[in-house]
């Protein structure tokens, strides 16, 4: 089984180092994409998080690739077969739009 | 006019009389010049006609009781020496009389009729009534028909540990059914379709095995762990006059009281508790009462120990300091010592367990970890369906009811702490308040994320329904597991009325009717009732809306519309992902958004307020309050929000 799983390593590198190198996806395709793609099911619309998934917008860029391949928890795999390196990007793209949300201490709701 | 003749009401012959008179009716419709009526069976579609010739007919039957009452009449009150407040129903022939009895005997008081749409509503109505009052509501309903509709809904009551007080109509002796649907309607064993995940039935065959099994159903329902019951009403005897009044006694309820644990397992279980150094406290169906509440605030303030309350009854204040829910697994991951309050999965809580194609599992406290039970569920366990989860290895099984429990716990752990133990709990009841703020202040900025988003964000909504509801006694009554457990998160609970938990067995369409039940119970109490409604669970039965406008139940009702089956598209997504083969073409039987569902409109025309759909954030508030004011006034008010998924 060894040399499968570094087979398998190997290959997750070369999608990784391919994903990086298409920085700059197409955010509104990405839009597109994180809602096609049931991303939204788990982290939100504006990938939020909740109750099914962790906040995954905004966040530093390069974060999450491995994971979204091969997750470790209960995130259901999205391995190349089913989401391209180039529709990842996109959608990673899309995620980078976000801005970071106005504080709390703005938002008298939330200070009661 | 013929004199009625006075003896009791013989059911046989009063269907040859009502079909003769029939057939003479239809015979003077089709001839009306013929001098004599013709007994024909009618046509089918036939509409009749009054002749005098029909008139003149002189019945040769018994049409009235006249000296005796109706089987029925003693039933009510049977029913009534039980206390019930309600009686919830779709109507059935094979209650007409019982039902006829309620309202024109018993006066349409205690019980009182709620006209219900569904039969499973009547149920899920009984079991949200319950949670909030704390005894069982009735439900009528055929033999037949009426509990296969009824059935999912005494399910999850099962699941969820509460008792529902059911009569079945129906007609046991073949002479007496009607031809056509009477038998479709009649079952030789009625409550067999139930009998796996109920706690007990009877079927009576005389009136004083009636009031005898009526009474021992609802002790047998009362008693913990507490289930839901079946006792089937008989036609024969509901209709039937009264032969002999005073052979006729209707036994004293007297309920039993609660097994508390015995003292030495409290004992042991009490050094256990003051000698570690990281018990953790997790309290499930704990708090019977408002004053399981109280109790386990003092058990947890006693130790200085963490709490998790899950969510399925209100069991802790959300915002106490020992309230540790939030950091539920970190505190296991500590802990020495777990006490599991009433805890229906004692496995599944202190192990983690990985749905992925090859399913696996992982301790979450530490081997070296002492696991206490005191549950009532110990006492009683049917083998079919498998609610009762996984065989926890526990170290000291207390078979008792936790709440009775509680203060010989106390009591004994009090008298084992010393000064050092003292100093050492009040360090450790220090670092949990700070994570306990440190939680808090993290929710509210993970609120902050798409606080302005369209569709709205789960917590946007939790944030509004709470600005408008915080100043008021307020209840809510529906499960939040579907909402990202944002109330719990935000929310400052501390009454045991102010949740009631889920369905119990995890059956849609328990929340809609579920709530309004509940709001039922709570409308004595000047409370303001809020349900965080689920779309895909109102599409069951929505009828429910209607029930709550003509009974003027207040109830705001808060649509969580995410137009979906949201937790069944989760589910899907991971097995197609799993297979490598995408979700791009999974939505179908999944999704509810073609056409969207109007729930203002389907609200309205069901005569409830209403207002929505909501996309846009800012017109939430605004209408909210609008609902609110509405729901004050002491009527139902829904306000459609379309949401974000989670």
């Amino acid at each position: 089984m060894k040399p499968i799983r570094a087979y398998g390593m190997l290959a997750l590198a070369v999608s990784v180092s391919a994903l990086l190198a298409q920085e700059g996806g197409n955010a509104e395709n990405g839009k597109r994409l994180f809602a096609e793609e049931g991303c939204y099911q788990c982290h939100g619309y504006a990938g939020q998080g909740g109750g099914a998934g962790p906040r995954i917008a905004p966040r530093p860029a390069n974060s999450g690739i491995q994971y979204i391949r091969r997750p470790t928890g209960v995130m259901p795999p999205y391995t190349t077969k089913v989401l391209s390196d180039s529709a990842l990007a996109d959608i990673r793209a899309y995620l980078g739009t976000i801005q970071p949300p106005r504080p709390v201490k703005d938002i008298p709701l939330l200070n009661q | 006019m013929a004199k009625p003749q006075k003896t009791r009401v013989n059911r046989r012959n009063f269907l040859k009389g009502a079909s003769a008179g029939t057939a003479a009716v239809v015979a003077g419709a089709v001839g009306a010049e013929a001098q004599q009526p013709v007994l024909e069976a009618p046509r089918r579609g036939a509409t009749p006609l009054m002749t005098k010739e029909a008139e003149g007919v002189t019945p040769t039957d018994v049409r009235v009781l006249e000296n005796q009452r109706p089987g029925s009449d003693f039933m009510v009150d049977v029913i009534k020496s039980l206390g019930f407040e309600y009686v919830c129903a779709n109507p059935g022939s094979s209650f007409r009389s019982l039902h006829e009895s309620l309202l024109n005997y018993g006066g349409n008081k205690n019980p009182e009729f709620i006209t219900c749409c569904h039969e499973e509503s009547s149920v899920a109505m009984a079991h949200g009534y319950y949670k909030i009052e704390g005894k069982p509501l009735l439900v009528l309903a055929h033999g037949t028909v009426g509990l296969q509709h009824a059935s999912m809904a005494i399910y999850n009551a099962w699941c969820d540990r509460v008792p529902i007080f059911i009569i079945l109509g129906n007609t046991l002796d073949l002479t007496l059914r009607r031809p056509g649907p009477e038998w479709e309607h009649s079952v030789q064993d009625a409550a067999a379709m139930v009998r796996d995940f109920v706690k007990w039935d009877d079927s009576p065959v005389s009136l004083q095995h009636f009031a005898e099994s009526a009474v021992r159903a609802y002790k047998t329902a009362m008693t913990v762990p507490r289930e839901p019951v079946v006792l089937v009403a008989d036609l024969g005897l509901q209709e039937a006059g009264i032969k002999d009044e005073k052979s006729l006694h209707i036994p004293k309820t007297i309920l039993p009281t609660y097994p508390a644990g015995d003292a030495g397992s409290v004992a042991e279980a009490a050094k256990s508790l003051v000698s570690a150094d990281f018990p953790v406290i997790i309290a499930d169906r704990l708090a019977r009462t408002p004053n399981g509440v109280k109790l386990l605030i003092e058990l947890a303030e006693l130790l200085q120990s963490p709490v998790i309350d899950p969510g399925i009854r209100m069991n802790f204040p959300s915002r106490h300091p020992l309230n540790q829910t939030e950091r539920r697994n970190a505190v296991l991951a500590d802990a020495d010592v777990v006490l599991g309050l009433e805890l229906g999965d004692f496995w599944g809580t202190v192990n983690s367990y990985q749905d992925v194609l090859v399913r696996h599992s992982k301790s979450i406290t530490k081997p070296t970890a002492k696991m206490i039970s005191i549950t009532a569920g110990d006492l009683f366990i049917h083998a079919n369906y498998q609610d009762f989860q996984r065989l926890p290895e526990v170290d000291l099984a207390i078979a008792a009811d936790a709440e009775a429990t509680l203060p010989s716990l106390i009591e004994a752990c009090r008298k084992l702490i010393d000064s050092d133990r003292k100093r050492a709990f009040e360090i450790r009841g220090k670092k949990l308040a700070d994570a306990r703020l440190a939680a808090l202040a993290k929710a509210r900025e993970e609120a902050t994320y798409a606080w302005d988003a369209s569709p709205v964000s789960t917590a946007r909504m939790a944030a509004e329904i709470w600005n408008v509801i915080k100043n008021e006694d307020w209840s809510l009554l529906s499960d939040t597991e579907h909402f990202s457990r944002w109330p719990f998160r935000l929310w400052d609970f501390t009454k045991h009325h102010q949740f009631i938990g889920g369905q119990g067995g995890a059956g849609i369409g328990y929340g809609a009717p579920a709530a309004a039940g509940a709001a039922l119970a709570n409308k004595k109490y000047g409370r303001l009732s809020v349900t965080i409604q689920d779309d895909g669970d109102l599409m069951y039965a929505p009828g429910i809306l209607w029930t709550t406008a003509h009974h003027k139940i207040p109830l705001l009702s808060v649509m969580h519309n995410n137009r979906a089956y949201h937790q069944e598209l989760m589910h899907v997504q991971r097995v197609a992902n799993e297979h490598q083969r995408g979700v791009a073409n999974i939505t179908a039987g999944l999704t509810i958004n073609d056409p969207p569902i109007d729930y203002a409109s389907v609200a309205k025309g069901m005569g409830v307020f209403s207002r929505g759909p909501i996309t846009n954030p800012g017109d939430l508030g605004p209408a909210l309050r609008a609902a609110v004011d509405v729901v004050k006034r002491g009527e139902p008010a829904l306000i459609d929000v379309v949401t974000q998924p989670r």
